[in-house]
């Protein structure tokens, strides 16, 4: 039983997540206008559950996300979800593959997320169909977006990252790595540790 | 184990693109009426009061940041606003005038005075929602078919056309806006001949409209054709008991620094919209034809 609540943990706050974000951003951040564009933090925030939780979730929370997105905002539906799906799948694989560690990721991350869904959301409108002429500066536009998305990753990331953390499994090659850089979780070190005494490596 | 967590992801991606596809392939081709469209609508029916909820929480955030991004825009639009002020108050003084003498001719001829935004039954409404993609330039209002909103009901605020609805629920309805892809009106300028065009958006600037095929000037008339800083209503129409959905005579925006070639080669001359598109919070639904005509109906479909 015990067992069974804690599976159901994570994909409960991903629910949650996916619906705040929609939330927050067409009633607050939509309306916000920053350089004369305003900020998207959806594909910031399917991009960060790709780096947390990996492909399958980050590929899967996309298309929700997305889809929630077409629905609320009346769209064409399927658009936003094929785009957050490759978005989500990428960000997991990435994770997966490299495991990248350093702190400005989900910086790169952000700006890659945000050109990918800003180009690809006008390729797809292209392919189906615009009835009216499009401006050059449409390019311009996108490129804004993406550099005020840029500057929001971090903060999106990290409070993504406080939201679904407690509830994430262990991944055994991060536990692996914590002992490296920190010098080793074994219970006999950390006890030899506490009571002053040193290990043969440190000793040198 | 790995083969199989391959297997297991590699179909999952390709299961949730498919799904994507076919809702996309499914959506695309529907009608308004279709069950999918009827989804979307239930879900903004649901949603909408969480919406309008989370609007007037979130409307100090909003506010705040708001003010930051106006401080910062606003030292570059000094010059430009004094210049427009100028221009104004000489227009204002024209207006005047020419309004005394209008009603002092209507009074002659005994017209009456039902032209005003008033006899379309205007209903006020709080913005709760706003699309932040570049393509599509929607805002999500907090009434609906039960406040007597009906599709395709034109939309003003800030003192101008701003859209249409395009999507009506029973508490909540979306508004295409006028520099919506889908949006285009039939706009007249106030020039000597006045000249008739369609307004079309030009996607990707937000700031920016085009109004096309226009009748190019004659070379000889140039002073009565279409001038910068001039101002574009709603042409509009009535025949008989039929009117236009857009009314006539209510301000779009104005003619902006256009290039004469586009004009004499394309007909076309672009528009600076008059209403700030994106940062309304209140709109007015023009839910009513004048009294005695009833809205032109497009064929479905």
């Amino acid at each position: 039983m015990t067992e069974l609540k804690d599976k159901l943990k994570l994909p409960l706050r991903l629910i949650l997540l996916a619906f705040v974000a929609v939330l927050i951003q067409e009633s607050a951040v939509s309306q916000v206008s920053i350089f004369g564009v305003s900020a998207d933090i959806t594909p910031l925030v399917v991009m960060s559950v790709g780096l947390l939780c990996g492909s399958t979730t980050g590929a899967v929370f996309g298309f929700a996300t997305g889809l929630l997105i077409d629905l609320v905002l009346v769209q064409t539906l399927g658009v936003t979800s094929l785009l957050y799906i490759v978005i989500g799948y990428w960000a997991g694989r990435l994770r997966e593959l490299r495991d990248p560690s350093h702190e400005l990721v989900p910086l790169a991350g952000g700006a890659l997320a945000s050109a990918f869904a800003g180009l690809g959301m006008a390729m797809i409108q292209f392919l189906l169909g615009v009835d009216a002429p499009v401006s050059l500066l449409l390019l311009q536009q996108i490129f804004v977006v993406v550099l005020v998305n840029t500057l929001l990753a971090l903060p999106i990331h990290a409070l993504v990252r406080r939201i679904i953390r407690p509830v994430l499994p262990e991944d055994p090659r991060r536990r692996r790595r914590r002992a490296y850089t920190t010098g080793g979780l074994s219970p006999l070190q950390q006890g030899a540790a506490r009571r002053g005494l040193t290990s043969r490596t440190s000793a040198r | 184990m790995h083969d199989k967590q391959v297997r297991r992801r590699r179909a999952v991606l390709i299961l949730l693109v498919a799904v994507s596809l076919i809702l996309l392939t499914a959506y695309f081709g529907e009608t308004p009426t279709s069950p999918l469209h009827s989804v979307q609508r239930g879900v903004v029916e649901v949603l909408s009061p969480v919406e309008q909820g989370a609007s007037t929480v979130l409307a100090p955030v909003r506010s705040a940041a708001a003010w930051v991004s106006d401080t910062l825009h606003a030292k570059s639009q000094v010059k430009q606003l004094q210049a427009r002020v100028q221009q104004l108050t000489f227009q204002l003084g024209q207006a005047k005038g020419a309004e005394l003498q209008n009603h002092q001719l209507s009074h002659l001829v005994h017209l009456d005075n039902s032209s005003g935004i008033q006899a379309y039954r205007p209903v006020t409404a709080q913005v709760i929602a706003r699309d932040p993609t570049l393509w599509y330039q929607t805002v999500e209002v907090d009434k609906g078919s039960d406040d007597g909103v009906r599709l395709h009901d034109p939309v003003i605020a800030d003192k101008g056309l701003v859209g249409e609805v395009s999507e009506v629920s029973p508490t909540a309805s979306i508004v295409s806006l006028i520099t919506d892809h889908t949006v285009s009106v039939t706009a007249r300028v106030t020039d000597a001949s006045g000249d008739t065009g369609e307004l079309v958006p030009a996607v990707g600037n937000p700031n920016q409209l085009v109004l096309q095929y226009l009748q190019p000037p004659n070379p000889g008339q140039i002073q009565n054709g279409p001038q910068p800083g001039q101002l574009v209503v709603s042409a509009g129409f009535r025949s008989n008991s039929l009117e236009s959905y857009f009314p006539p005579n209510i301000p779009i925006g104005v003619v902006a620094q256009f290039n004469e070639d586009q004009l004499f080669n394309d007909g076309q001359i672009q528009v600076t919209p008059s209403a700030d598109l994106r940062h309304f919070t209140v709109a007015q639904i023009l839910t009513a034809p004048q009294p005695g005509t009833e809205r032109a109906q497009a064929p479905p479909g």
